[in-house]
């Protein structure tokens, strides 16, 4: 039933994807069902919550060779990390390439407290990234635009918009061109990344973009990207431009 | 969509009964289309008692989006004394590996006979609540509840 | 020590009927599962709640695997009079983990 859904979608859209206009925009909240969003809207029923009560705690636990702890440098996150989230992927001079926030953590961890970098979708590492980015929640998304970043927002634009996998579709033809719309039993998002690390009810825990993002690769049966490579990273960059202005809603509730 | 609380309603249960194929011979009493293990068990609760319709409300979204994660809630009508009150709820479903979901033990001074749970249901079935009272009888109220898969999912 | 989240009014009238909410993170693993390797992973869940209420108890919960992953339960109890309340989730090896909170009852 799905290959079939998925061919007439393939065979309905357009060759020229056409992009969601500015004034379209609507968060995956606004997608879900009444009582998915009734999950996201309670702070004390939210279990993306737990995830951030554990980062909280994390925030200040001292660890590696400098036994240094998140708080140590940075102090108060309510501060220091409030609008950071919603500015990455940002450039990192050092690497002079893009990197997101896991990136970001994992690089002050081995820098400045001489600790072994967080494993991806560690639940360490998706508590201290949904503890920060909680800290821009209801702030717009806000990514630099930069010259040094052009080559990699090029290369995720041209990312989004190439077809792919064996089911031979991209990304763009289902959330630029067929949002609302429905593939198998689930409404198609438009795919803009307002609330992560997101509490996806299919995994029944906290997620990263890049996890989602390969279950959407795989999902077009796709060799998804390793966790960490250029292109993930190129394709958040561009994920997160195309949601500028975009409220984060982290830790948000989805399917 | 309507996606407002569903308790059962004749109607509804026979188009739902109907569009899941279990076929129109089962006009009668829904409890007929139960399935073995759901029964067995809820045999085990109430013995030889009878299970009276009313006075519970179970409260499933008909469609869930996801069954992994399904919010539940069970309220009785009750005033919560000594002498009238709900002194458990338990609730039973259908299709998934094992009938039993969960069961509440309450005091009167529970003041609400009314619990929240978030449960997980395998495939599109029905959900059984029933209420003991305090003097021994069993209520009960049941949901059909379609649910859906996701449509992007991990390996 | 599973994180947990606790929601009730730190403060009641006497009589007065309070919701709690409570939420522990824990992966509910059903035992239905199959792994990698092919075979199924252990059962390995919550299986009971208990809340008391100055060491009286107020409410039980029985759970089973089909209750979702991160268990969320609700429910309701009077206000009686100001003290502690106690929240116990015990898993299948048989360990439990406790939490208190305070309430005060004018």
């Amino acid at each position: 039933m799905k290959a079939v859904v998925l061919a007439v979608v393939a065979a309905a859209a357009a060759a020229t994807a056409s992009e969601v206009a500015p004034e379209d925009r609507r968060s995956g909240y606004e997608f879900a069902a009444p009582e998915t969003r009734a999950m996201q809207d309670d702070d004390t029923a939210n279990p993306g919550i737990l995830g951030v009560l554990q980062g909280e705690t994390l925030w200040t636990t001292k660890v590696g060779a400098a036994d240094r702890s998140c708080a140590d440098c940075h102090g108060d996150a309510r501060l220091s990390m409030k609008g950071v989230a919603a500015r990455y992927p940002t450039f990192d001079p050092a690497l002079a390439r893009p990197i997101d926030l896991e990136q970001r953590i994992n690089r002050c961890r081995i820098q400045y407290q001489g600790a072994e970098p967080l494993a991806w979708e560690s639940a360490d590492l998706l508590a201290l990234t949904a503890f920060v980015a909680y800290q821009s929640r209801g702030l717009p998304i806000a990514v630099s635009r930069n010259a040094e970043l052009r080559p990699s927002l090029d290369q995720g634009s041209e990312l989004f918009h190439r077809r792919e996998g064996q089911l031979n579709l991209s990304c763009s033809q289902c959330h630029d061109d067929n949002w609302g719309k429905r593939l198998a039993g689930s409404v198609i998002p438009q795919g803009h990344p307002t609330g992560y690390p997101v509490y996806r009810l299919e995994w029944q825990s906290l997620g990263s973009l890049q996890r989602r993002l390969r279950n959407c690769m795989i999902g077009v049966r796709a060799e998804p990207f390793e966790y960490g490579a250029p292109e993930a990273v190129a394709l958040e960059l561009y994920l997160m431009g195309r949601a500028s202005g975009m409220l984060l809603e982290t830790p948000a509730v989805r399917p | 969509m309507d996606a407002g609380p569903q308790s059962a309603s004749p109607t509804r249960r026979l188009i739902l009964l109907a569009a899941a194929g279990f076929g129109l011979t089962s006009l009668a009493a829904p409890a007929d289309a139960t399935s073995a293990a759901m029964e067995e068990a809820i045999r085990a609760l109430v013995g030889e008692a009878a299970i009276n319709h009313g006075k519970v409300k179970l409260e499933l979204p008909p469609i869930v989006e996801n069954g992994n994660t399904v919010p539940l809630t069970v309220s009785v009508e009750s005033p919560m004394t000594e002498a009238d009150h709900v002194a458990s709820i338990h609730v039973f479903n259908e299709k998934n590996p094992q009938p039993y979901v969960a069961a509440f033990y309450l005091e009167p001074r529970a003041g609400k006979a009314a619990v929240s749970a978030r449960i997980r249901l395998a495939d599109s079935q029905r959900v059984m609540a029933i209420a003991r009272l305090g003097d021994g009888s069993f209520w009960s109220d049941s949901a059909d509840v379609i649910v859906t898969l996701a449509a992007c999912a991990e390996g | 020590m599973a994180r947990v989240l606790i929601n009730l009014p730190a403060r009641a009238k006497r009589g007065e009927v309070i919701e709690i909410k409570t939420l522990i993170a824990h992966p509910m693993e059903t035992g239905y599962r199959v792994g990698p390797t092919g075979t199924a992973i252990p059962r390995d869940i919550i299986n009971r709640f208990v809340c008391t209420y100055n060491g009286a108890e107020v409410f039980r919960a029985e759970l089973f695997p089909a209750i979702a992953a991160n268990p969320f339960i609700a429910f309701f109890t009077v206000a009686t009079e100001s003290g502690e309340l106690a929240f116990s989730w015990t898993d299948d090896h048989g360990e439990t983990q406790t939490e208190v909170r305070q309430i005060t009852v004018e």
